[in-house]
């Protein structure tokens, strides 16, 4: 076996090297070869190859993303901003949350279990690197039509998967979306989210400080999971056969990971690391160049005390390994006794692998020879960044001419068959057949999930404070219009947490696009984040991180635009929480905010294969009215409840809203047609006592939001007019479309 | 009658938390022999007579589709009589 060391790189500085299999353009070798002097080792080139994807670099998406920071709003909520594993904000009582979503769509399509479960355990030791107790997950999937072939293949094994990891770990899932669209057939999007707790003095960073401090490698041990792409390197610097084909598909375990949270919080209680990071995409490779660029940027790494789960691991192997559950610490050398300690107790494998040095290079060893001696930052972060060509679509122009024409519902028959309709499609259908695979009520503390508007948990027990997490995108709006769709989706996910009285207080975003080559598809990329880094300075929200996704398209056809904007808003007291239903007759029902002829992207445009019109334009202002409005209700107890508009429009949210506790309503509409489909933004139903009705108009005026009354609460049925449907028939349209599909 | 046998491991690559547990359980019940234990499933399959070839291709065909999962596992077919 013939090992690739920098001695050999300088000695034989012309060998023929597979950068362009690793995925490396002939100019970012170039590079590399003038950062180092000499051509890279294999080892070298591993992970340079790795750091420098699309995945790991954001090469394409930097140039764009730099606007959540130029045009950040200053707050004092914000204590740990983008750049770390997570942001950090500050919730009051001495709490800090930390929040994250993140994708893992490519994964889950090939192996849909798996994909999504390591997904789930990526984003939750994301968390756990920032000293939180990860407390709770939520998941955004999407789908190619629910009737296809490939969705019944992806779709229970993602949910099966998210659920497995998920409630192994303890964690309650607190929400999500599923969305169907063909654009996701052979591209689903796995999205997860997590949140977690801690104290503000418990934040951790990654950063390898302090000159003779130890780098500790523990958790699982190292196989050869997720290094497909570099299989090309061992087979073409090695003679020995390892086996044949390294899989790229990584296989979780999460009781693992579960004691590997209890050792870390443990850890982290006795303050005995200086600096921390998971070991997630790129594994070492990340792990090593991260934590040394964020110190002086001096560390040694013995690669060979790596423990292995499969010995015939060549190093550049090693090096990109995406073995789950693993982490890396920096440790005090005062310290490691105490730190070898706790993990021995908690049965976990700790290996001390290196030490940070007063150098500023990142040097890797094999058997003691020298085989990696890079400077770290220009592995972690000076990569290549992209200005790639953008160009307005033609569709777009297209898209808003198209006129939209579709069947408007008028009669009582009409009507009642509309609504049964949209309460059965899809996309709006009960989602109880996924949310019910996954543990909601673990732990406790979970106040509100699905089908609620947002998720909702309650982070101390005396005081009952309590976050929300709300996500959402509409892919539909962010087709026709991706800069309106960014804002609209940051108003929809905000209004989701205000519904039940919480305050937004930060920002988190997964963006999935088709490929950046795509000058199209790097429009609507552009369009998007400029829409959101717009929005959240207009509403006063700072972005603490999120991931972007490319890629996601089959030949030549992009998914949908599809930015997923997740919001966390915080509650004083989750006890005074504004349900979003009523359970009880007598009750008057009002719409907050005015209703537009708003049917381009609707659902019921979509279920009649109509995706042009002109996008709603976000009105941010009248939305942040609308919040205040929103948290007013609850802290002065007006609303008995209160539940968004959003996809499905009004018949959506009534459907929902009588079935929730199973009490009916009598609404009276005028334009029953439009006022029943239409999406038009920044609209939610409360149900107040009649007393209140005074109480309402009052902060109504003073937020100036359009109040009108619809109806009343009661009856064993919804009321529409003239129409009237049973609450048992609008129950078994809603709630047997999933268990047909997939049941 | 003979019986086709089906034996579905986990690529030997890939992580076996089961496998793990049940070697990690071992040396507690006093059971001190294991370096490593992998775990697998094995089908056993009734047929008539003696099976045919184009049987045993069918049944390859159906270990690839439904009775393992090849991304992540490698299954082997055999005669048992």
């Amino acid at each position: 076996m013939s090992l690739d060391t920098v001695a050999t790189a300088q000695a034989n500085p012309d060998a023929t090297q597979p950068f362009a299999e690793l995925g490396l353009k002939p100019d970012e070798y170039a590079r590399i070869k003038e950062i180092l002097g000499r051509r890279p080792t294999s080892s070298e080139l591993a992970m340079y190859s790795v750091m420098w994807s699309e995945h790991c670099s954001y090469k394409s998406s930097k140039v764009h993303l730099k606007q959540f920071g130029e045009k950040a709003v200053k707050t004092d909520a914000l204590l740990v901003g983008i750049g770390e594993n997570a942001g950090v904000v500050d919730v009051g009582q001495g709490y800090a949350v930390t929040f994250k979503i993140e994708s893992h769509n490519h994964p889950s399509f090939i192996e849909p279990y798996q994909g999504a479960a390591t997904g789930v355990g990526g984003i939750v030791r994301d968390i756990l690197t920032m000293g939180a107790r990860p407390i709770a997950v939520m998941d955004p999937l999407r789908f190619g039509p629910a009737d296809a072939p490939d969705t019944r293949r992806v779709l229970p094994g993602i949910v099966a998967g998210v659920g497995g990891y998920g409630n192994c770990l303890g964690l309650p899932n607190i929400g999500g979306e599923v969305v169907f669209d063909e654009t996701y057939l052979g591209n689903p999007l796995v999205n997860a989210l997590c949140v977690g707790v801690m104290k503000h003095s418990d934040i951790k960073l990654a950063k390898a400080a302090g000159a003779g401090n130890l780098v500790v490698l523990y958790g699982a041990k190292t196989g050869g999971d997720g290094i497909g792409g570099v299989s090309v390197l061992a087979s073409e610097t090695f003679e020995s056969k390892g086996p044949a084909k390294r899989p790229a598909v990584q296989v979780g375990d999460p009781f693992v990971e579960k004691v590997l949270i209890e050792c870390s919080l443990e850890i982290f209680a006795e303050d005995l690391v200086v600096g921390i990071q998971d070991l997630g995409g790129a594994g070492l490779s990340c792990a090593t160049s991260e934590l040394a660029s964020g110190g002086s940027g001096g560390m040694t790494v013995q690669l060979d005390k790596v423990p292995l789960r499969d010995p015939s691991l060549s190093p550049e192997e090693i090096l990109m390994s995406e073995s789950q559950e693993r982490m890396c610490a920096i440790v005090e050398p005062s310290k490691i006794a105490r730190f070898l300690e706790i993990c021995e107790k908690w049965d976990v494998t700790v290996t001390v692998i290196g030490e940070v040095t007063d150098g500023n290079h990142l040097e890797i060893t094999w058997n003691g020879e020298l085989i990696v001696d890079v400077p770290p930052r220009t592995v972690a972060h000076d990569g290549p960044v992209y200005n790639r060509p953008l160009a307005q679509p033609a569709y777009i122009d297209a898209v808003a001419k198209q006129v939209i024409n579709l069947p408007i519902p008028s009669t009582a028959d009409e009507i009642k068959e509309t609504v049964l309709k949209l309460a059965a499609t899809p996309n709006l259908a009960d989602k109880s057949w996924v949310t019910d695979q996954y543990d909601r009520y673990v732990q406790g503390n979970s106040i509100q999930s699905q089908p609620d508007d947002s998720g909702m948990v309650r982070i101390d027990e005396k005081t009952h404070l309590g976050v929300a997490v709300a996500t959402d995108a509409n892919a539909n709006w962010s087709y026709l219009n991706p800069y309106e769709g960014a804002k609209l989706a940051l108003a929809e996910a905000s209004r989701n947490i205000a519904t039940a009285g919480a305050k937004p207080l930060a920002v988190t975003n997964c963006l999935n696009f088709g490929s950046p080559e795509d000058p199209g598809v790097m429009w609507q990329f552009a369009e998007t984040v400029r829409g959101l880094a717009d929005g959240c300075l207009e509403m006063g929200l700072p972005v603490t991180g999120g991931n972007v996704s490319f890629y996601n398209q089959t030949g030549s056809v992009a998914i949908l635009p599809t930015p997923v904007i997740g919001v966390l808003g915080v509650i004083d007291d989750v006890r005074t929480r504004t349900p979003m239903s009523f359970d009880r007759a007598g009750l008057d029902l009002y719409l907050l905010g005015e209703t537009q002829n708003d049917l381009a992207g609707s659902e019921w445009a979509y279920m009649h294969n109509q995706r042009g019109g002109v996008a709603p334009t976000a009105d941010l202002q009248r939305e942040m009215r609308l919040i205040e409005l929103l948290v007013a209700g609850r802290t002065k107890k007006i609303f008995t409840a209160a539940h968004d508009l959003s996809q499905g429009g009004l018949a959506a949210t009534l459907t929902e809203m009588v079935l929730r506790y199973n009490t009916g309503a009598i609404v009276q509409l005028e334009d029953v047609g439009i006022s029943l489909l239409s999406e038009t933004p920044g609209r939610v139903v409360v149900a107040i006592e009649p007393a209140q009705t005074q109480a309402l108009s009052k902060e109504a005026a003073d937020q100036k939001i359009t109040l009108i009354k619809i109806g009343t609460t009661g009856g064993d049925s919804l009321v529409i007019n003239d129409a009237k449907i049973s609450l048992t028939e609008l129950r078994t349209a809603h709630t047997e479309t999933f268990v047909k599909l997939f049941g | 009658m003979a019986k086709i046998v089906v034996d579905v491991m986990l690529k030997p690559e890939i992580l076996d938390p089961q496998g793990k547990a049940v070697a990690a359980a071992l040396p507690r019940l006093g059971f001190t022999f294991a370096n490593d234990v992998r775990q697998g499933k094995r089908f056993e399959i009734e047929v008539d007579g003696e099976p045919t070839a184009a049987q045993l291709a069918d049944v390859e065909k159906a270990a690839e589709k439904l009775l393992s999962n090849p991304v992540i596992e490698n299954f082997t077919v055999r005669v048992e009589k």
